[in-house]
């Protein structure tokens, strides 16, 4: 009987998420019907993140389950477009969606790295790892290395670079949803990180894996919805272009026109002056379009983000739950296309975004203008008092020079709506998308962590005699604890969103990639070389970030957000000394690696283990 | 050469190409962004380097996988890897 009706519910999915995503439609509609009828902008945030919260956390509810291979891998059944479009949710962050946009408007093409990495990588987990990882048949990422490279100090090492790795990024998310959360319900951000975190758990604890899938292609469908309306709108508006990918060619122009026509980069401010600025904001310092970043520091940025990708748990256990090894393959083709939709359009975001405010032509342009006149506008002090804009008369001219405009990364999705004059629906929307972007994350690494302790630690090292029900109960006490950890950290607010966010993928490369890779394509890699691999990597990884974070001057132009780099070659070469030194895997595990190289029999790992 | 090895081995050689490809664009071409920008090749209008960093390779990559795995399907179907609908 839930067998048929599982199987009616696969079927059925895209009239499930046709309807979903009509609905959602519909009610962006009831709501600008409310807000011209006069709701107050409060109460529409409110009911956007209530909304779209609720019913994610019905979705969680009735995707709870009891059996192990449902709680892990969602039942290995996941069609191969949905798997694509929840990978890109989970994939997504809080980061991706608030802070993406803003980071393009400040910095420019140094900035562009992180694009080209966080999209390149995949070509590295289509071809490299996905497919071997759904035939082995792991329920985890240390599954995989426990059960190729055997013994359990391999295992644990792995537990441990996931654990260092995801949990770093899991507290920027929780961060992200509390931020989100306080600005629409307008509620404290400590206790707003707990509501964040409340709804969190409410997708993930009762269905697992199958929850989080099924509210990940949910939240999918609201964020890609909440970025794209405002970007093609906007575009329109200010007549742009139609389609503001294909046709923003002249605005890219009319910016570097005006930059050098306001002198961009030869007013400096006085350090007197700066400290005036309240902190977290910045001036437009950087072209926006000319390349402004050596070769070197783009392509380290790239290189790190895109074997950081290809070692990230959270991204890498989304492949499991495809029913084939087929469709995991072309499923990583899909997840970037999603993905692709909202990365080509953060560029358009920050053009008009930078543009409206800069062009005299424009009635949103503000360079140029008094500063009496811009401190008046309604959406300035709305924003200035959100502590995420700044206007400063420096040089007592009376005018608003470029130098003297101040904003916050996040500024540029969550105010650009109300600058260009959209009505406030749309800003509503965005506090959704948002919200769905930063829980989409939160899910799939807190389940990242837990599973790996529950599965991999308890069950696989503690207690491999635990029973399903009681290993269920362990797996979901583990997923509160994680979860709680990571709000209370998030809630001492000690670093910014993004930062940590880069972190998080150099610590996954310098501990991981090399292990997970070799894994597949040498298989004279063994347990001694893969454990020296991943702590000798985590470990020298960790120990430059420390060295260059307490002023160390670091060698070959490798920063803080490039560690990654240093770990990683320290983790393959030990990985491949200690290998050879020690003696090569035996037959079976030989065996079990030729297994993995193609596609059809069985798994290596039984369905349920 | 048993039927696996060769499988193995098309399936790396494979993988060297699509590698290939991608490190043309995803670090190949950076090394050069200065002369991209000076470039009289612009797609759409805008200059090479923008246009690499905001769609040019991004789309590229998403092309490339949906090719690697169409090639690595019919790999696997020369050698009757192909797995069963009911696997």
């Amino acid at each position: 009987m839930t067998k048929m009706i599982k199987g009616k519910f696969i079927d059925n999915l895209p009239k499930i998420y046709g309807i979903y995503t009509g609905g959602f439609l519909a009610f962006i509609i009831l709501m600008s019907i409310a807000e011209s009828a006069g709701m107050s902008a409060k109460l529409i945030g409110i009911f956007f993140v209530a909304f779209t919260v609720g019913i994610y956390a019905l979705i969680g509810y009735l995707s709870r389950t009891l059996q192990l291979d449902a709680y892990y891998v969602a039942g290995r059944q996941v069609p191969t477009v949905f798997n694509g479009m929840a990978t890109a949710a989970d994939w997504m962050s809080g980061a991706s969606f608030v802070a993406m946009a803003g980071g393009i408007y400040f910095k420019g093409y140094g900035y562009m790295a992180l694009l080209v990495g966080w999209t390149g990588g995949y070509v590295l987990v289509a071809s490299l790892l996905a497919p071997y990882l759904r035939k082995f048949g792991c329920y985890t990422v240390p599954d995989f290395i426990g059960t190729r490279y055997g013994g359990n100090l391999a295992r644990v090492s792995a537990v441990i670079v996931l654990t260092v790795a995801s949990f770093t990024y899991v507290t920027a998310q929780i961060n992200a949803t509390g931020t989100i959360a306080s600005v629409a319900l307008d509620i404290p951000f400590g206790i707003a990180v707990y509501i964040g975190l409340a709804s969190i758990l409410i997708c993930s604890m009762l269905g697992g894996m199958r929850a989080v899938t099924w509210t990940q292609v949910a939240q999918y469908i609201v964020l890609i919805i909440a970025y794209l309306i405002p970007v093609f709108w906007i575009s329109n508006k200010m007549g742009a272009g139609f389609f503001p990918h294909f046709m923003l060619a002249d605005e890219v122009a009319r910016i570097a026109e005006l930059e050098s026509q306001f002198g961009l980069g030869t007013v400096k401010n006085s350090a007197a002056d700066l400290a005036t600025v309240p902190k977290g904001l910045a001036g437009i310092t950087k072209a926006h379009s000319s390349v402004n970043a050596t070769p070197w520091a783009f392509i380290s940025l790239a290189v790190c983000m895109m074997a950081g990708t290809a070692s990230l748990p959270h991204v890498m256990m989304r492949y499991f739950t495809t029913p084939s090894v087929k469709s995991a393959r072309r499923s990583v083709g899909w997840s970037l296309f999603f993905i692709f939709l909202l990365y080509s359009s953060a560029p358009m975001l920050a053009t008009l975004s930078k543009l409206s405010l800069m062009d005299p032509n424009l009635a949103t342009g503000i360079i140029g203008k008094s500063i009496s006149e811009v401190q008046a506008l309604d959406w300035y002090q709305n924003w200035n008092q959100a502590n995420l804009m700044f206007v400063s008369d420096f040089n007592g001219n009376g005018t608003l020079d470029l130098n003297e405009f101040f904003m916050g990364g996040k500024a540029v999705v969550l105010a650009t709506p109300e600058i260009a004059g959209l009505p406030y629906v749309i800003s509503g929307l965005v506090a959704a998308g948002g919200m769905a972007a930063a829980m989409s994350t939160a899910d799939g690494l807190v389940l990242a962590i837990a599973n790996a302790l529950s599965h991999d630690l308890y069950y696989k090292i503690i207690d491999p005699k635990a029973e399903t029900a009681k290993r269920l109960i362990v797996a979901r006490v583990l997923l509160f604890i994680i979860g709680f950890a990571g709000a209370s950290i998030a809630a001492l607010e000690i670093q910014g969103i993004l930062g940590s966010v880069i972190w998080a993928f150099d610590f996954a490369m310098s501990g991981l990639f090399f292990p997970l890779v070799l894994g597949v394509w040498w298989k004279r890699a063994n347990a001694q070389g893969a454990v020296a691999g991943m702590l000798l990597g985590l470990i020298s990884g960790t120990a430059y970030l420390i060295w260059v974070r307490n002023g160390g001057a670091g060698f070959w132009g490798v920063t803080q957000l490039t560690f990654g780099i240093v770990g990683s070659l320290v983790s393959l070469v030990s990985m491949v000394v200690v290998s050879l030194m020690t003696k090569a895997p035996d037959a079976a595990t030989q065996r079990m690696v030729d297994e993995v190289r193609i596609p059809s029999g069985r798994t290596v790992l039984g369905k349920q283990h | 050469m048993s039927k696996q090895a060769k499988h193995w081995e098309k399936t790396r050689g494979l993988l060297f190409v699509t590698l290939a490809i991608w490190f043309v664009f995803s670090i190949g071409i950076f090394f050069f962004g200065a002369e991209m920008e000076a470039s009289s090749f612009r797609p759409l209008g805008y200059p090479l380097s923008y246009y690499m960093t905001c769609q040019g390779s991004l789309g590229i990559f998403v092309i490339l996988i949906f090719w690697f795995a169409n090639r690595q399907e019919k790999i696997d179907e020369e050698f009757g890897y192909t797995e069963r609908e009911d696997d």
